[in-house]
C-alpha cells in the first residue's frame, strides 16, 4: 500500500536559520505516527509544513517534495482552503471558538457552503460521537464551548476537525495541557479514529507514543534520526542517539 | 532588656511610615469623593431648580421646541423647550459614530491583522497625534473648510448637523480606532490559527471569528466614541450654527446641549431662570454620561473572553 503522504528532503529556514535539514518521512493511512524528540528539534515546524501553516510565518523558505495522494502539496495550483480541509490540525492548547459547541463543530462545514439544518445536525452528532464527547455535550450543544473542561474542549476541537472529514489529522502535543484522565480519553479517541484516518501526532510523552503509535519518528536538531515501528524502536533502537533519548539521557 | 522591650512595644519606623502613607492616601481619596459629590450635588440642585423653583413642567422642558428662557410666551409661561438641542445632540452623536465605526474597524483590522508591521509603524503615531490635537483646532478647521464646502454644495449657511457630524467623525475616529485595536489584539492568536487550519481564508477568519469574538469590546469602543461625541462642546459650537431651532434637515443651523452651554453660560445671571435652565441642560449631559458608563460596564461584563 503506498503511503498517503510522502515527504522527501525537506529543508526549512526561518529567515537565514535552517530549522529542518532534510527530512524524509512517509505516512501510512489508517495508522498513527508519532514524532518525538527534544524541545526545539523541529517537530512542530515539520508538522506545520504538512498543512502549510508555515505559509503564515513571514520569511520562511521551504524546499523538498511533499506528495499527498501523489499530488504536490506546494504546487502553485494547490487550493489551500481545500488542502486544509483534507489535512486538519489540532493544537497544543484547546482552542474552541468562543461560540456554542454546535457552531464550533459546524464552522468548517459552513465554510464549505453547507447550511441545511438536517445535514448539519447529522454531521455534528457523527463528529462529536467519533471524538467521544457526544455524551458529555449532547444536552448542551448551544452552550459556549469555552464552558467545558480542557479535555472536553480538546475533544470538541477534534470533533470540529472531524466534521469536515479530513484524510489526515495532525496533532501537536494535544494532551500536554491536560490532566492524565483527559489525556487517556484523547488517546482512546485517537485509537478508535485510526481505522478511518491517518494520524500524525507530536508528543513529548514517550509512554504516550509507545501506547498509541504504530510508527515513531525520532528527530534531533532538525534531522530525522530514526523512523521505525514503535515496537521495534522502543525495544531495539538502531541508533545510539535514539537509545540515549529513550532512556532519558537528554531531552 | 528594658531597651528591647521598649523597642518592641513602640511602633517601628516602617509601621510608622505605613500609617503616614495610609493617612495621605485616605485623605486624597476623601478629597476626591467630596469633590465628586459636591459636583453632582451642585449640578443636580441647580438643574432641578428650573423645575422646583421656577415650576417649569419637566415634560414641557423635554418636549418643547421653543427655547428663549429670558422671555415669556403668549400664555405667560417661560419658553424652555430643550427638544431641539436634545435631538441635535443625539443626531450628531449617532451619525458620527455610525460613520466612524466602519472606518475605525477597517483601520484597526489593518493594523492588527492585515499589515501589522507597517500598519502599526505608521498608523499608530498618526492616531496618537489625532487624539492629541485640541478640539478648538478641529473646530477651526471645520469652520474654515467644512462649513464653506457645505455652503457651496448645498446652499444655506453651511452650519448644522452635517458639519457637526463631519467634525465629530474626525474627532471620534482615533478614539474608536485605538480601542478597536485593543479589542482585536485581545482575541487570542489561537482562534485565528484554528480558523485557518479549518480551511478558512483570512477574510473569513476576520469576519466569522475575529470580529465576532471581539464584538463586546468593539461595542464598548463605539460607546466610548459616542460619549466623546456627546460631550464635545467647543468644536461643535464652532460649526453647528448655534440657533436653538429644531433641525429641519442636516444643514440648518441648530444647537447641541453642549454648544448652548458654552455659548450662553457667561451671559446669564446665577439664580435666574435662564441660568437654571442651562444647568438643567448640564444635568441631562451628566445623566447621559452616566448611561454611557453603565452601558460600557454592562457590555464589558457580558463580553469577557474566558479562556
Ligand atoms: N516562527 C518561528 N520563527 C523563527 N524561528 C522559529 C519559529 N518557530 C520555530 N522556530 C525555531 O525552529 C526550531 C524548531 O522549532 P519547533 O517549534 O519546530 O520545535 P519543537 O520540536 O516543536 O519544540 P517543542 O517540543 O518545544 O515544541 C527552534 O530552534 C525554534 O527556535
Ligand atoms: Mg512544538
Amino acid at each position: 500500500m503506498p503511503a498517503i503522504l510522502q515527504t522527501k528532503n525537506v529543508h526549512l529556514s526561518y529567515g537565514s536559520k535552517e530549522a529542518l535539514h532534510g527530512i524524509n518521512l512517509d505516512f501510512d493511512d489508517h495508522s498513527i505516527t508519532a514524532l518525538i524528540g527534544p524541545s526545539g528539534c523541529g517537530k512542530s515546524t515539520f508538522l506545520r509544513c504538512l498543512n502549510r501553516m508555515n505559509d503564515l510565518i513571514a520569511n520562511t523558505t521551504i524546499t523538498g517534495s511533499f506528495q499527498f495522494h501523489g499530488q504536490d502539496l506546494y504546487a502553485p495550483t494547490t487550493n489551500l482552503v481545500e488542502l486544509r480541509k483534507q489535512i486538519g490540525m489540532v493544537f497544543q492548547q484547546p482552542n474552541p471558538f468562543p461560540f456554542s459547541v454546535y457552531e464550533n463543530v459546524t464552522y468548517g462545514l459552513k465554510l464549505a457552503g453547507h447550511h441545511e439544518r438536517k445535514f448539519l445536525d447529522e454531521q455534528v452528532e457523527r463528529a462529536l460521537k467519533q471524538a467521544a464527547v457526544w455524551d458529555e455535550v449532547k444536552d448542551n450543544l448551544n452552550k459556549s464551548a469555552m464552558s467545558f473542561s480542557g479535555g472536553q474542549q480538546q475533544r470538541i476541537c477534534i470533533a470540529r476537525l472531524l466534521a469536515v472529514q479530513p484524510d489526515i489529522i495532525l496533532l501537536d502535543e494535544p494532551t500536554s495541557a491536560l490532566d492524565p484522565i483527559s489525556s487517556a480519553q484523547i488517546e482512546e479517541t485517537l485509537i478508535t479514529l485510526k481505522k478511518d484516518y491517518c494520524i500524525i501526532i507530536v508528543t513529548h510523552n514517550l509512554q504516550q507514543a509507545s501506547r498509541i503509535a504504530d510508527r515513531t519518528a525520532f528527530m534531533l536538531n532538525g534531522n530525522l534520526v530514526e523512523y521505525d515501528l514503535t515496537s521495534k524502536m522502543f525495544t531495539q533502537p538502531a541508533k545510539q542517539d535514539t537509545s540515549d533519548y529513550l532512556n532519558g539521557k537528554f531531552g | 532588656m528594658d531597651d528591647i522591650q521598649k523597642k518592641l512595644a513602640s511602633p517601628s519606623k516602617a509601621s510608622h511610615e505605613d500609617i503616614v502613607g495610609r493617612i495621605i492616601s485616605y485623605s486624597c481619596i476623601a478629597a476626591i469623593i467630596i469633590l465628586v459629590i459636591s459636583i453632582l450635588y451642585f449640578i443636580t440642585s441647580r438643574g432641578l431648580a428650573t423645575f422646583l423653583t421656577d415650576h417649569v413642567n419637566l415634560w414641557q422642558f423635554l418636549t418643547g421646541k421653543d427655547w428663549n428662557p429670558g422671555s415669556l410666551n403668549a400664555q405667560g409661561k417661560p419658553q424652555v423647550g430643550a427638544l431641539p438641542m436634545i435631538v441635535t445632540s443625539f443626531s450628531v452623536t449617532i451619525l458620527s459614530a455610525l460613520v466612524a465605526t466602519p472606518f475605525a474597524i477597517a483601520v484597526a483590522l489593518f493594523m492588527t491583522d492585515i499589515a501589522p508591521k507597517s500598519g502599526t509603524k505608521f498608523l499608530q503615531p498618526v492616531i496618537e497625534l489625532l487624539v492629541g490635537i485640541p478640539s478648538v483646532v478641529y473646530g477651526f478647521i471645520g469652520l474654515t473648510v467644512v462649513v464653506p464646502v457645505i455652503r457651496n454644495l448645498f446652499g444655506g449657511t453651511g452650519a448644522g448637523i452635517l458639519a457637526g457630524t463631519i467634525v465629530l467623525f474626525v474627532m471620534v475616529l482615533p478614539t474608536i480606532t485605538s480601542l478597536a485595536v485593543d479589542a482585536l489584539r485581545a482575541v487570542p492568536a489561537y482562534f485565528r490559527s484554528a480558523s485557518l487550519a479549518l480551511g478558512a481564508t483570512r477574510f473569513q477568519t476576520i469576519y466569522k471569528v475575529l470580529l465576532r469574538a471581539a464584538m463586546p469590546r468593539l461595542l464598548t469602543a463605539v460607546i466610548f466614541g459616542m460619549a466623546r461625541a456627546f460631550g464635545e462642546a467647543l468644536a461643535v459650537q464652532m460649526v453647528i450654527g448655534n440657533a436653538v431651532l429644531m433641525p429641519r434637515n442636516l444643514i440648518t443651523p441648530t444647537s447641541t446641549l453642549t454648544s448652548q452651554l458654552t455659548t450662553n453660560i457667561g451671559n446669564t445671571i446665577m439664580g435666574t431662570l435662564p441660568n437654571n435652565a442651562l444647568w438643567s441642560l448640564a444635568l441631562i449631559l451628566l445623566l447621559m454620561s452616566l448611561v454611557f458608563n453603565l452601558l460600557v460596564r454592562y457590555i464589558g461584563k457580558r463580553g469577557e473572553i474566558k479562556s
